[in-house]
């Protein structure tokens, strides 16, 4: 990183304004969608998918993970299979499976 | 500046760090960021804390025995409201088992085995000079001594401390008095201090450990403070999120843990209601099921040191060590509901929990297996390290087996919430863990000190240790099976079923009063060595790990020289070499 | 006594001691605001009824601080990229604005607590609000510590540009993860507790 050229750098800008329109249109799309009053499953899986999108922009340009480390990848990796394991299984378990029906 | 891929040369000081001779008294001793320093200090602060919640337990212990009795002596000490005319009260029982839990598990074991040991013995088994972060492990151990002395301050509070368990189960606990706001402060202090802990300690081991030291040539003890602090770094933030949460309930009158109509002493509480208690117990025990993980795996870290030294042979099987400690590391996310099989849960979920329970126990059995084997073939040195080392197997073996029922539903129907899980536990984290850490104390300190402890003294305190423990344990698990509940101030006394049993509350105390006595030893061994001990070397014990070729006790910045690690850590009686080791980071 | 791979990365990792830290300390903030989800998940699910959140909060101010957020987003990164290209009053300039973007964002989170305090509707009214005005706090809490830190690496801080522009440089590139971070988790705390 510390040995780009100042061409890499302006790619790397263009990547961030791009990301950044993108960003604005999903959020549009999100608070648009959301008018339409949808039922509570569909609206939740949507709004989820655009957020994970929107997301994982950030993430990947703005954060670089895209070209980040291994070593960070792993670390992420792990810690996202606890936060899903975080998300379901007290939901799972207090309403006898919830989605298990 | 470093240049890349050089390690430091701890003999030059960098700009920004000011000479160490020319340090006072508080920055060398207080406010140090040296990792031997920070280290000592979470070890004394720790045991400090061992001894006190000990003898929180000692009390505790006079009611069991004898429910109702007044304490001679010692009776009148605590003031009329917790112990009216010598005699416990219900309320202050209850104010001791919580506190005991809490002090034994956060403010004892912990910070000795991860605060204490991690810091003091990781950088110098990696060949690094300090910690990749020194101020902020500095910062982590003064978190950590104001979460001490906020939970000691909450005794002195009205109501006095915290008494719904160090569980803190609600909506128990959103009642309590001002004890528990304190408790909830003190864990927020200890849970940041763990986090900044755990971050330090993985960019170290990553980032920091000599040339040539690959990870499979880490001795196991770093492998599991490694772990350990994944388990840390992870587990500990919803617990922090569910501290905030109770102290919104109990000061901001939310009602996350409360549920509608709640009545309390005749009347409906006047909360918005609709949340849920079992909510606490999932954040809890997501935290506290890798939180006893965290308990074990730096003492099985410093049992496998000390077998490997004390055989004069390699570990058996330490890729398998290895291997099963990060896959243990992994299930201990994805079990924690076993300790909530008797909340209702549907037929499915408590089959997915007891399943990773079962699973989990794999990883722990090939482990204890393999520290067993490894003592298979040895030329044994039964000096005091390793008898603490050696004694920790069984009862590790003990405490892990019978984990085993609690783990499978239906087995934990008769067993849940009664003595049978106070003696598991305890036997895998005190004649288990506290062993590993009394035997870890004995092998460093004279690398700490220059000095041995007394190998006389050390034996007296293992043999007596050793029967107490199991006086104190043993029979909870027969009146566990007998069905006597824990948390009973009376011991069970008023049960007629209990009846048969009640006699071994009895033992249990006395047991845990004679191994108070036979703490003494240690108690004065500790402090007589650091002038009296027998002085040594750098490499008393003929090890091969890279902490040993320090100086004893090292100066600042460790090594006069960077090591480089030529092999593996436990090459000892290699055929062929001149002596029975081979030191890692000799060329 | 220094201590190596401060500001040189470590060849075999590719790392230096700092990005492996905020890494895993964000790790950690995942599983933080993860709890709260979960907790939301929760109470939301065992519920007989939950409003829809434009029928309690402010969408149309809640979308322009989410707009706000992200722009800021965009700031700190050019703040980076500017340091990178050796610019460091444009890194200036850009720092500047991610902290005035922050500002924003606090001041219409201030103003919209401060209409839900005059409706009477506080954490303790019910659940929605309760698990609304925590997730929101927290962040809020992050946002200021995000700016504390960015506000000290815009003033005082950036004297270590003139001693040590690699380390500089670094210290700007994990102030800056930390602060997309906190824009995720308002991408998702955004359409949960407001649009659904």
């Amino acid at each position: 990183m510390t040995t780009d050229h100042a061409a890499d750098i302006d790619r790397h800008v263009r990547v961030y304004i791009t990301v950044f329109i993108a960003l604005m249109v999903l959020t549009i799309v999100t608070v648009a969608i959301s008018r339409f009053h949808l039922p509570v499953h569909i609206a939740v899986t949507i709004a989820l998918l655009v957020a994970i999108v929107k997301g994982s922009l950030v993430a990947g340009y703005f954060m670089h993970l895209v070209s980040e480390k291994k070593l960070i990848y792993a670390v992420l990796l792990v810690t996202v299979a606890f936060f899903i394991a975080l998300m379901a299984l007290p939901v799972l378990t207090v309403h006898n499976g919830y989605w298990i029906h | 500046m470093s240049q890349p891929g050089a390690v430091a040369a701890p003999t030059a000081h960098g700009a920004h760090e000011p000479h160490h001779e020319a340090l006072g008294f508080w920055r060398h001793y207080v406010f140090s960021t040296d990792h031997k320093v920070i280290g000592i200090q979470y070890g004394i602060t720790g045991l400090l804390f061992l001894f006190f919640g000990f003898s929180l337990m000692m009390l505790m212990r006079w009611q069991l025995a004898y429910p109702g009795a007044a304490l001679p002596l010692l009776g009148g000490l605590f003031g009329e409201v917790r112990m009216p005319g010598g005699s416990m009260n219900p309320d202050f029982y209850n104010e001791l088992g919580a506190m005991h839990g809490t002090i034994m598990v956060f403010l004892g074991v912990v910070p000795l085995a991860v605060g204490g040991f991690g810091n003091f013995v990781v950088p110098l088994q990696i060949g690094a000079p300090d910690m990749a972060f020194p101020r902020l492990n500095m910062m982590s151990y003064q978190a950590f001594f104001l979460g001490g002395l906020t939970m000691l301050a909450s005794f002195f509070v009205p109501g006095g401390a915290a008494q719904g368990g160090w569980t803190a189960y609600t909506p128990l606990a959103i009642l309590q008095g001002t004890g528990q706001t304190m408790w909830l402060f003190g864990m927020i202090f200890l849970i940041a201090s763990s986090l900044l802990g755990a971050i330090n300690f993985i960019a170290t081991i990553i980032q920091l450990r000599a040339k040539g030291l690959t990870f499979m040539r880490f001795p196991f003890f770093v492998w599991a403070q490694f772990v350990t602090a994944f388990l840390l770094l992870l587990a500990f933030p919803p617990l922090q999120a569910a501290a905030v949460m109770q102290l919104m309930d109990r000061l901001a009158g939310t009602s996350f843990f409360l549920p509608s109509g709640l009545v309390v002493s005749g009347q409906v509480l006047q909360v918005a209601g609709g949340g849920n208690p079992l909510l606490w117990q999932h954040l809890f025990w997501f935290l506290a099921h890798p939180e006893v993980y965290v308990l074990i795996l730096p003492a099985m870290g410093i049992v496998a040191e000390i077998v490997a030294n004390n055989t004069r042979k390699p570990l058996w099987g330490y890729r398998s060590m290895v291997y099963s400690l990060v896959f243990l590391g992994f299930m201990s996310f994805i079990v924690w509901a076993h300790h909530m099989f008797m909340t209702g849960m549907g037929t499915a979920m408590a089959a997915f929990f007891q399943t990773t329970t079962m699973i989990i126990s794999i990883p722990s059995v090939v482990i204890l297996t393999a520290l067993i084997i490894s003592l298979w073939g040895g030329s044994i040195r039964f000096n005091t390290p390793m008898l603490f080392a050696v004694g920790f197997l069984p009862m590790f073996g003990i405490g892990g087996l019978t984990g085993l029922p609690l783990g499978l539903n239906v087995a934990d129907i008769p067993l849940h919430d009664t003595y049978y899980v106070i003696a598991h536990f305890h036997y895998v984290v005190a004649p288990g863990t506290i062993f590993a850490l009394f035997a870890g104390i004995y092998y460093w300190y004279p690398k700490a000190t220059g000095r041995k402890m007394n190998e006389t003294l050390g034996k007296i305190h293992f043999f007596g240790s050793f029967v107490c423990m199991n006086v104190v344990f043993m029979p909870m698990f027969i009146m566990g099976l007998a069905g006597v509940s824990r948390r009973l101030y009376d011991g069970g006394a008023t049960y007629d079923f209990a009846q048969p049993v009640l006699h071994l509350n009895v033992v249990s105390s006395w047991g845990a009063w004679i191994m108070a006595l036979f703490q003494l030893p240690f108690i004065f061994n500790f402090f007589w060595s650091i002038w009296k001990g027998q002085k040594v070397d750098g490499n008393p014990w003929q090890s091969t790990t890279i902490e040993w070729a320090a100086p004893s006790p090292p100066p600042h910045g460790n090594f006069v020289t960077a090591p480089t690690a030529y092999r593996g850590p436990y090459e000892y009686s290699v055929p062929g070499a001149a002596r029975d080791f081979l030191p890692q980071t000799e060329a | 006594m220094d201590i190596p791979y401060t500001v040189q990365a470590r060849p075999d990792t590719g790392l230096t001691n700092g990005k492996i830290a905020i890494w895993l300390f964000l790790a950690s903030e995942v599983m933080l605001f993860g709890a709260l989800f979960a907790s939301y998940i929760l109470i939301r699910t065992g519920a007989p009824s939950w409003p829809r959140g434009d029928t309690i909060l402010n969408v149309p101010l809640a979308t322009f601080n989410t707009i706000v957020l992200i722009s800021s987003s965009v700031t700190m990164v050019m703040a980076w990229a500017s340091l990178m290209r050796n610019r460091f009053g444009t890194f200036r300039i850009y720092m500047g604005a991610t902290i005035l973007l922050g500002g924003v964002f606090l001041v219409v989170k201030y103003f919209e607590y401060s209409h839900k305090f005059h409706d009477d509707l506080f954490p303790r009214t019910n659940n929605f609000l309760a698990i609304y005005f925590t997730l929101t706090g927290l962040h809020m809490l992050h946002v200021l510590g995000g700016m504390a830190v960015n506000a000290y690496l815009w003033g005082p801080g950036a004297k270590l540009w003139k001693t040590n522009p690699e380390w500089f440089r670094n210290r700007v590139e994990h102030s800056g993860l930390f602060w997309h971070f906190v824009d995720l988790v308002w991408i998702f705390l955004f359409p949960t507790l407001y649009l659904l």
